[in-house]
């Protein structure tokens, strides 16, 4: 931890992107008189260890130990643009502009530090800076002298990763002291003298049109301070919860249903987000209801808010937005149809805060869900055992309706106003962007002639948008399960048939340091019930990180997963713990998907809108994860959340017909798809 | 239908002006201030809003008023001081990293202190830990961590697990 000043390598590069887009140094961090450091990188907390992992690029380039910086939750109002919180890139596009804007910040307050302590070799230490002579001075004293507004120069050259002390290091994480002691912390936890509360009635199907609501009825109920309805929106804002329920239950609508015709096949159905927490908002407008601040727990504070304007149909300006914590997000959820909810119910009363908290039926019913998708593979063996070509078709809607992604607000409120639009059918993200139906479509395995294409469905029976993975769910499952059928034909082991197809040699070691550390060969132990072993790798995004998996698992009545082996290469890890804490996770999410989740829904609505209809994976059927890091110190940085997602969901469906001798296409993976697979043979 | 109902909570007897139908969640987040109780689903089904009741664990978010009567409300709050494996349990949870974005953890934490607790020093199995867990749901698929931290608060000086 110690720099000579004027000896320091300097190097003239182009700026990372994120960090050209916001050049301003002060945009991204200030250091404080009082000892700390605020940081704005513009990605939100969401359950992904995201603030203790920058938290620690921070300590690491200023030296300051990583207790003092604070990761200052996305807002509007302040810092860099960084788009959504989405797709396992926040290490990737934030941890170099990072390290840059401290790398230069540094810089600058070592200078000021050399001409009050003279010139001489410098030390840091906890952002206490000393020269040989004793003499000493804190960034804390030195701040106020130390202007940030000016622009990153890109001539300050970052710590070479061999020499980090904190990052690569399992720093626990800054944000669970809170949550273990039941400490406020998520939106659901904000509080204001005089808050109101504010609810929503959802209609009753899908199509339904509002044709009268009670709302004398409502108005009447006690603390009820306003009804709202708009067009086939309607709400209620009371003193406090209990009173917005009773009111908008109060309003008693009457639905029509509009004629529609829909149909859909597929193998993986339609999956919930199924998040612990119900989405949530708070807003509140001015006294003249001029500007609305809103606090979400969105992806992405600039798109909602650009969104939210839109729908308003009033210039951005006049709405703020700042990130406050949720339970878990997997993707593009109802956090942003809840802030809408909330700006609307809060217009009714200006200069009053208004919390909206959805209902657990609302939530698992009206929150956008993962695409249902549909995947045809073809492919051929040639004389010698490899693979000569290969084919894939994948059928679905698209995977993102995020706010920005559609031509018109993607906000549900929206759809019910009077005045509004329909959610249009999803969109697909773009190739350059990993796709969507796409994600993963094209193996990565060496194959002459392949051609991936995918068919994305307008007909939208259900409003979808981005879950953890996107595509590369079925698609991984779809390919790796494939690939496990053709080893069978070509008389191959599965690893040995995989390992004959791929020369990149990240993908080789991933997948050699699972199979050695699962046991990948050895028979499997005897048992009552027929037990196997099955293997899934997947380079995520054919850009991301590398990860393969072995499952074992015992077909009892239901399909028990015992063990999960996993080994990961995400480049330099940041924080160790952090990175098998999200692969983990990933895997055990898929798993849940993988065995059990369906939703279910008729004509009319979505009918699994309960814990009871919607089950999860639970603390009893949760098996035991294991997961190896590849270590890649010298490779930049990937991201872990979705990696271990499609090989997770392989790997099982490969142990399946290890353990039964049958192959099962369409997921989730249940007794009844597992007896149909049977009678199809 | 407004009355006053008085409850004990966290050891201070409270008057709370509410309808007696009113769960006790609705008091605890929306009128006593006390939001370690997270509101999950309303339907008991998921364990975020736990509380003990006379050191029982039981959810909150369809307990009505009416039903406490006498009886002692303990929550995430006061845990650390009623319940002997409170102070216990959260640095295990520490030590393990067992969380990530934490919703379900307050409740978690509530059920563990009962279930350690009421085996009163005796071992406590991996089979019994899961088993008081399952009335919790997590989606973050954290549940391996949460499990190795209750044993690890459960047995001090026992074998919770091999190191990394």
């Amino acid at each position: 931890m110690s720099v000579t000043p004027a000896s320091a390598r300097t190097v003239t590069g182009s700026l990372p992107p994120a960090l050209a887009a916001c050049p301003r140094l002060s945009q991204w961090v200030r250091v404080r008189p009082d000892g700390t450091v605020e940081v704005w990188a513009g990605k939100a907390e969401l359950g992904q260890g995201i603030l203790t992992a920058l938290a620690q690029v921070v300590a690491e380039e200023l030296d300051v130990d990583v207790t003092r910086v604070r990761v200052v939750a996305p807002t509007t109002s302040h810092g860099p643009d960084a788009g959504y919180t989405a797709g396992s890139l926040s290490v990737q596009q934030c941890a170099p502009a990072l390290r840059q804007v401290c790398a230069q910040v540094r810089g600058q307050l070592l200078a000021a530090a050399a001409e009050r302590l003279g010139s001489g070799k410098l030390t840091v230490d906890d952002g206490t800076v000393r020269a040989p002579s004793g003499d000493q001075v804190s960034y804390w004293e030195l701040a106020p002298e130390v202007s940030l507004e000016t622009d990153a120069d890109g001539r300050s050259a970052p710590k070479d990763p061999g020499t980090y002390t904190v990052v690569g290091t399992s720093v626990p994480r800054l944000d669970l002291a809170d949550k273990l002691a039941g400490r406020p912390r998520f939106v659901h936890d904000l509080r204001w003298d005089g808050m109101l509360y504010g609810r929503v009635l959802r209609p009753p199907s899908l199509g339904a049109v509002l044709t009268s609501a009670d709302t004398a009825a409502a108005a009447a109920g006690q603390g009820v301070v306003g009804v709202l309805v708009d067009g086939s929106f309607v709400g209620a804002v009371a003193a406090d919860e209990a009173g917005a329920l009773a009111a908008v239950q109060a309003t008693a609508p009457t639905p029509a249903r509009p004629a529609r015709t829909l149909a859909a096949t597929f193998t993986r159905p339609f999956l919930a987000h199924a998040s612990i927490a119900p989405s949530a908002s708070v807003a509140r407008w001015d006294h003249e209801g001029r500007s609305v601040e809103v606090w979400t727990h969105s992806q992405g504070v600039h798109p909602l808010r650009r969104d939210i304007a839109r729908a308003l149909g009033v210039a951005p300006e006049h709405v703020t937005v700042h990130h406050a914590e949720g339970a878990g997000c997997y993707g593009h959820n109802a956090a942003d149809d809840a802030a809408y909810d909330a700006v609307l119910l809060a217009r009714t009363v200006p200069g009053r805060h208004v919390q909206v908290v959805w209902s657990r039926r609302d939530e698992l019913g009206w929150a956008p869900f993962g695409p249902a998708m549909r995947v045809d593979l073809t492919a051929e063996v040639g004389d010698d055992g490899r693979l000569s070509r290969w084919t894939h078709d994948g059928w679905g809607n698209g995977h993102t309706s995020r706010p920005g992604a559609l031509d018109s607000p993607s906000l549900l409120a929206f759809a019910h106003q009077k005045g509004g639009r329909p959610i249009p059918a999803a969109e697909d993200p773009p190739p350059e962007r990993g796709g969507g139906l796409g994600r993963n479509a094209v193996p990565g395995y060496e194959i002459p002639i392949v051609r991936a294409q995918t068919h994305r469905l307008l007909a939208m029976p259900l409003r979808t948008s981005a879950l953890r993975s996107l595509g590369a769910h079925l698609n991984v499952f779809a390919i790796e399960s494939f690939m496990d059928e053709l080893a069978q034909v070509a008389g191959a082991d599965p690893l040995d048939f995989r390992l004959a197809h791929l020369g990149d040699e990240r993908a080789r070691a991933v997948l050699e340091a699972v199979a050695t550390a699962a046991g990948w060969g050895t028979p499997m132990p005897a048992g009552e019930h027929p037990a196997g072993r099955g293997l899934g790798f997947a380079r995520y995004k054919g850009s991301g990180a590398w990860c393969a998996v072995v499952a074992e698992v015992i077909a009892e009545q239901q399909l028990q997963v015992r063990r999960l082996t996993i080994a990961v290469d995400v480049g330099l890890v940041l924080n160790p713990d952090g990175v098998v804490n999200q692969i983990e996770g990933g895997a055990v999410q898929a798993a849940s998907w993988t065995l059990k989740e369906r939703v279910r829904f008729d004509r009319r609505r979505v009918l699994s809108d309960t814990w009871e209809t919607y089950p999860i994976m639970s603390f009893g059927e949760v098996p035991p994860v294991d997961v190896l890091i590849v270590p890649r110190p010298d490779q930049p940085p990937l991201g872990a959340g979705e990696a271990s997602i499609g090989p997770t969901a392989a790997a099982i469906g490969n142990a399946l017909f290890a353990a039964l001798g049958v192959r099962v296409r369409d997921l989730p993976l249940t007794p009844e798809a597992i007896i149909a697979a049977i009678d199809g043979q | 239908m407004t009355s006053d109902v008085t409850i004990s909570v966290n050891g201070v007897e409270r008057v709370v002006r509410c309808d007696p139908e009113s769960s006790v969640l609705q008091v605890l987040r929306g009128q006593l201030g006390l939001l370690g109780s997270r509101f999950g689903c309303g339907l008991g089904a998921c364990g975020a809003c736990m509380v003990l009741l006379d050191g029982r664990p039981v959810t909150s978010c369809d307990t009505p008023m009416w039903s406490v009567g006498s009886a002692h409300i303990t929550t995430i709050e006061a845990l650390a001081e009623v319940a002997t494996s409170g102070v216990a349990l959260a640095a295990a949870f520490e030590a393990e990293q067992a969380g990530q974005c934490g919703y379900c953890l307050s409740g978690i934490l509530v059920t563990a202190s009962a279930l350690i607790d009421e085996a009163a020093g005796g071992e406590l199995g991996e089979t019994a830990v899961r088993a008081a867990l399952d009335r919790h749901l997590c989606r973050c698929g954290t549940h391996g961590r949460i499990v190795r931290a209750v044993l690890r608060a459960a047995n001090p000086d026992g074998p919770t697990r091999d190191p990394t």
